[in-house]
């Protein structure tokens, strides 16, 4: 009898979580399809009476950030250029370095991972000023480029350490073996290790999206205008102060900006959920 | 002979290649962190206000700084919000984790749902939250409707609470991850030491504070970096959702940063303040860096 109480008991608490989790979610959507008299009248949980996707594709193509008003779309595909290739690299870096740093170790390659891996730790404000000058004189300020750049250096770190921890699980004797047939570093990389690597390069391709599609501190300080990703965006038009606050706009912008990585969560989430536990680990 | 000289050939490939391979990163790490750590170090001791300025001024910036009232209010406001964002993180994520551990119908559902908010950037979560705890027409109209009409809920524009919505919401984004790490490691107990405490008549409560939490204390320790990390980085969700304000009453030290050295020409400043977060950061993970690698060495 008290077990069942306390089944129940756990349930309700497991499901009251749920709740809380959830809410902000159901708020966004539901505000988003409102109009804003229905905003005003009615309440937060309250359900719309009439549905309309009208405020979405406000936020999409007309909403105003700032002095511009062509809504979230053109910061949505700059951070689409903007992940491609800063995921792309940083990943394919982060393999060959894993590969050396548990593989192919010399003298001196353990001080070099633990110099790199301070990088995970590292208060990114500390390298704005000097990066800002740096991409000046590189002349690729405020732009793609120069935020793909310093995603690169800043995920370096992360994707080395999840790629060298991997790497030393994988057993020495099958490199051992290889060097006797005669395979070099990179036939033993491109037909032993890569074919085995499928769930680390899952991994760390999701961990380094969720956070350069997220990054805002190095798109609001590196870019301008029409390289700005789209978190800047998002925070720009939800801190435009207009005579007439658009909440509706506000949420449609919010679950425009939030959907890559939620479809990601959605459809890898076991890879998700690794990246941040390996993440978690050591770093 | 043939074979000898590819033998050769081989080794010396092999002793440099590995090398030359991780050079360009070696390199890029080598400039642009420690590069810039020295580099910024340096602008912290120049007189760089609107533009970088290498006359050298000794202290005079780190000075400027500890009489700033603003800096401390940012130093404060971290306390407060490293403070209560890893307490309630962890409260909520190891009690989260050690509930779903009872065998729970439905275990992988609550997890995903638990656990997506920290697929959302907090530029996301600071935008929905400051929507919600609007004053006026988010928790308290909510209230009002449901026929409490003395609520007020006026926390994110009142500069001595503004602080404490950030923790609301920082709070609802990263729980479920600390849920998840330590549902990882509640798994990796071995059953066989539960099954004994309970036949030696243990309750449940008291197996978990006696026996498994005391066998998690590394996922402890490491979501207890990763959080503090957190909060010391925090600037996202501060920027989205109170913006800093009212005033700088919720100023955390990464938008103080942000402030001087991006807005309001006081780059000297922001140098120094961001060397402060960076001697702050470095004194809990060097230790714990070091203890790792050692760690790691001697299991090896």
């Amino acid at each position: 009898m008290a077990n069942k109480m306390g089944r129940a008991l756990l349930y309700t608490l497991l499901c009251l979580a749920a709740f809380y989790y959830l809410l902000p979610l159901y708020v966004m959507f539901i505000t988003s399809v409102k109009d804003l008299d229905e905003i005003r009248s009615g309440n937060l949980l309250s359900f719309p009476t009439s549905i309309s996707f009208d405020a979405w594709s406000k936020a999409w193509s007309s909403a105003c950030t700032g002095v511009e008003c062509h809504g979230l779309s053109s910061y949505f595909f700059n951070s689409v250029k903007m992940v491609i290739p800063g995921v792309l690299i940083s990943t394919t870096l982060g393999a060959i370095n894993g590969y050396v740093l548990a593989k192919w170790r010399f003298k001196g390659s353990e001080i070099v991972f633990a110099m790199i891996l301070f990088g995970v730790f590292m208060p990114f404000q500390v390298l704005l000023l000097p990066m800002a000058q740096t991409l000046g004189w590189l002349g690729i300020a405020s732009s793609t480029t120069g935020l793909v750049f310093v995603h690169v250096v800043c995920g370096l770190a992360s994707t080395t350490l999840f790629f060298r921890n991997y790497y030393v699980g994988i057993p020495d004797e099958l490199i051992k073996a290889a060097r006797l047939d005669g395979a070099g570093f990179w036939r033993i990389f491109f037909k032993i290790i890569l074919p085995m690597s499928t769930p680390i390069i899952m991994v760390t391709l999701i961990w380094q999206f969720t956070n350069i599609w997220n990054d805002f501190l190095f798109g609001v300080v590196f870019s301008a205008g029409d390289s700005q990703p789209i978190t800047v965006g998002l925070n720009n038009l939800a801190n435009t102060s207009t005579s007439v606050k658009e909440y509706n706009v506000d949420m449609a912008a919010a679950i425009i900006a939030a959907l890559p990585t939620i479809l990601v969560y959605v459809f890898a989430g076991k890879y998700f959920v690794r990246g941040l536990t390996a993440g978690a680990v050591k770093g | 002979m043939s074979t000898s000289a590819q033998e050769a050939q081989y080794g010396f490939a092999e002793r440099w290649l590995p090398r030359l391979v991780l050079a360009p990163s070696f390199l890029l790490t080598l400039f642009f962190l420690y590069g810039f750590i020295l580099w910024n170090g340096y602008l912290s001791f120049t007189v760089s206000r609107l533009m970088p300025n290498l006359e050298w001024t000794g202290l005079a910036q780190y000075q400027i700084l500890f009489e700033n009232e603003r800096w401390w209010v940012a130093v404060k406001n971290l306390f407060i919000f490293a403070g209560l964002f890893i307490g309630s993180g962890m409260a909520i994520g190891i009690g989260l984790a050690i509930f779903l551990d009872q065998k729970i119908r439905g275990e992988g559902v609550l997890r995903t749902i638990y656990l997506y908010p920290m697929a959302l950037s907090f530029v996301v979560t600071g935008t929905a939250w400051k929507w919600m705890l609007n004053p006026g027409l988010g928790l308290e109209k909510l209230m009002h409707d449901w026929g409490f009409t003395q609520f007020t809920f006026d926390w994110l524009v009142n500069s001595e609470m503004s602080i404490y919505t950030v923790v609301i919401a920082g709070v609802w984004q990263s729980s479920g991850f600390v849920m998840a790490l330590f549902l990882a490691g509640l798994r990796g107990v071995d059953d066989s030491i539960l099954k004994a405490a309970q036949i030696d008549g243990a309750s449940l409560p008291r197996i978990y504070w006696k026996i498994i939490l005391p066998a998690l204390r590394p996922v402890f320790f490491s979501t207890l970096m990763i959080l503090s990390h957190i909060a010391i980085k925090s600037f996202d969700l501060v920027m989205a959702l109170t913006g800093g304000g009212p005033g700088f009453s919720s100023d955390v030290p990464a938008t103080f940063m942000y402030a001087m050295a991006f807005t309001r020409g006081q780059m000297g400043v922001g140098a120094a303040s961001s060397m402060m977060m960076l001697a702050t950061v470095a004194a809990l993970v060097v230790p714990y860096l070091y203890s790792e690698l050692r760690g790691k060495k001697n299991g090896e």
